[in-house]
């Protein structure tokens, strides 16, 4: 099986670029969240999920919403210092474009469990891609840190 | 890397790109750089600039440091000064964190004071400045205290006994942009950011002890009239930034001006990050204002790690900071956009000015300065990587031809991942100690990521901005102790 994500060098001198991949678009938006937290945490594994946030968003194109939600994931890292795995996730289209809504796992950071790496300060529109693949949905995002 | 076929060399290191080079261009785009720093810049820097040098009301050049690199929108190193009449205001002129800045604080100690206290002083900063992932703060403050803050800038912290009155005026704008409006940032904001002040956040910030040696002076009396007077004397320099407050200031306007600009106004950008809006319009003015509370809370963030810096000065050598020769020498910002006035095509004249990872070096005698650095010049801080060394230059004359604007580091030249692979954290860390440097990090990878050789030579870079007179060397400090963030 491929991996979900991975990181690419060639794009982001400073800061972090990944491509992220699924079968279905919901796969690969989770695959994009879990890309998000494994640029801060190097084990994602060692965020247990004790806490549970759940939220709608909402945009007019697709690669908007994949904006939405992992800004949504940065803010909550910083607003209520939470590490977030998304575990459920719905998309659906309206008439002004599309919703999404998500059910996220995690815990209160804790240095001493949660080996860090850098601070995502932003996600970014810089060669923001959501596309069809043959096999299913790929994502290219640039992470500010 | 591929330099534009249409680069024309202006001086030794001014580089002119015309504005045939790309559809839309309203004036060339200069890079200043030596041969060598031209030849490493990624492609980005040239695609880059030029299109900066589309946007609507730019005047003169679209201009890129020597320590230039790929940015969102604008290059890093990038600077675009408006028509703020007919010109817009772009957030990615600006950059995600809103008065990113250097700030440097002297002491009267020398080396061979500080050397056997070092562990000790790291060690007790890295404990009072928390860094890294979501790090809190350790000022309590409610939200409306903040949205205080915001408006009031350093003197919102002085006022409270975080630091002195004299810090004030040794801040680039006095550490207050006047105009800070906070009914026009988001909750989401305030909430990401009220409980951050007094951090270092993480990636390329850092807070440093380094030592001015004797041999490392380049310009005695100025670096006299910046405080370094003493043989091996020690001072601590800092990198950071407005924190997540700034950082979603940038987002939610990013979408707002996103949508403006395809909507309402039918401004079309090269590049999504580059979006932008008139500066007089609502969308303008409202980011306008927003961002300089970002601005306010970066200067509040700085004045209150200075602060933690002196309590721990004065605790580990039992001495008041002022007994301790513990002045500010200055506090610069990187990424910012203001108006300020300028002498445009001989004519004074007001201008937006947009710097994103620039710091900007007044010459001698011009308004804005206090009377301490009148006749020397602004003084300008430029960080290098943790492990080479970094900078005090001073702001000249010459300058008018960036706006009064030079480099603001050494700028990278390795991705992150790339440096992840070559280097291990811990293994740098006791190789740096063997050399000298006493280092504590937030993030063993983090740590690894920072490594000097990910970085381009500071040396070069500040070198390029004598030749290309935008600031002159006064002295060149080398680190002893270090917390990454």
């Amino acid at each position: 099986m491929t991996p979900p994500y991975r990181y690419l060098e060639e794009i982001a001198t400073a800061d972090v670029a990944f491509e992220a991949r699924g079968a279905t678009l919901e796969e690969m938006f989770l695959a994009a969240a879990d890309a998000t937290l494994n640029t801060m945490v190097e084990e994602i594994g060692t965020v247990a999920p004790r806490e549970r946030r759940a939220f709608s968003l909402a945009a007019d194109a697709l690669d908007l919403l994949l904006f939405e939600l992992l800004q949504e994931l940065v803010y909550l890292k910083d607003a209520e210092r939470l590490l977030l795995r998304v575990r459920d996730l719905r998309i659906e289209e309206t008439g002004a474009g599309y919703r999404l809504h998500a059910e996220a796992y995690g815990e209160t950071i804790d240095p001493g469990r949660h080996p860090l790496l850098a601070d995502v300060k932003a996600v970014t529109l810089h060669r923001l891609v959501v596309e069809r693949t043959p096999d299913g949905w790929r994502a290219v995002v640039v992470l500010d840190v | 890397m591929s330099v534009p076929k249409d680069l024309r060399r202006i001086s030794d290191t001014v580089w002119e790109i015309p504005v045939s080079h790309k559809a839309g261009m309203l004036v060339p785009a200069r890079v200043f750089a030596t041969e060598t720093l031209l030849s490493e810049f990624d492609d980005g820097v040239f695609e880059q600039i030029t299109n900066v040098a589309t946007l609507p009301g730019i005047v003169g050049h679209a201009c890129c440091m020597p320590d230039g690199h790929w940015g969102y929108g604008f290059p890093i190193g990038g600077l675009a000064a408006m028509d703020p009449d007919h010109g817009v205001i772009s957030p990615g002129g600006i950059g995600f964190d809103i008065n990113c800045g250097m700030r440097l604080c002297l002491t009267t100690l020398t080396y061979g004071e500080v050397q056997p206290r070092l562990r000790t002083l790291v060690d007790r900063l890295a404990g009072r400045v928390p860094a890294g992932v979501g790090a809190e703060g350790t000022v309590r403050v409610s939200r409306d205290d903040f949205r205080e803050a915001l408006e009031q800038g350093a003197r919102w912290a002085v006022k409270r006994g975080y630091g002195w009155k004299e810090d004030l005026e040794r801040t680039e704008e006095e550490g207050c942009l006047r105009g800070a409006d906070a009914s026009r940032v988001s909750e989401k904001a305030v909430d990401r950011g009220y409980r951050q002040i007094g951090t270092l956040g993480s990636g390329n910030h850092y807070l440093e002890i380094q030592v001015a040696r004797a041999e490392n002076i380049f310009d005695p009396e100025t670096a006299r009239a910046f405080g370094i007077v003493l043989p091996d004397q020690v001072v601590v320099m800092f990198h950071c930034g407005s924190r997540g407050f700034g950082h979603q200031v940038a987002t939610d306007y990013l979408r707002v001006f996103a949508a403006a600009m395809r909507g309402k106004y039918r401004i079309h950008v090269p590049d999504r990050e580059l979006a932008c809006a008139p500066f007089l319009s609502t969308e303008g003015q409202d980011y306008f204002a927003a961002m300089k509370c970002a601005v306010n809370m970066s200067f509040v963030n700085r004045q209150v790690i200075l602060h933690r810096i002196r309590e721990v000065f004065s605790e580990v050598f039992g001495k008041d900071p002022k007994d301790l020769g513990m002045r500010q020498v200055y506090d610069v910002s990187h990424n910012t956009a203001k108006i300020e006035r300028h002498v445009f095509e001989g004519k004074p004249r007001e201008l937006l000015v947009h710097r994103k990872g620039a710091t900007r070096a007044f010459g001698p005698g011009m308004p804005g300065l206090p009377d301490v650095y009148r006749k020397t010049g602004q003084p300008v801080i430029v960080g290098g990587s943790m492990e080479t060394g970094s900078y005090l230059l001073a702001g000249v004359d010459t300058g008018a031809c960036t706006f009064f604007t030079t480099a603001h580091g050494s700028g990278r030249a390795m991705s992150r991942t790339a440096a992840r692979k070559r280097y291990r954290g811990r293994q740098l860390q006791e190789e740096m100690e063997e050399r000298g440097i006493y280092v504590r990090t937030a993030s063993w990878s983090g740590l690894a990521e920072e490594a000097g050789a990910a970085y381009k030579n500071v040396d070069d870079v500040v070198e390029a901005t004598e030749r290309a007179g935008l600031s002159r060397r006064v002295v060149r400090l080398l680190p002893v102790g270090n917390v990454k963030g």
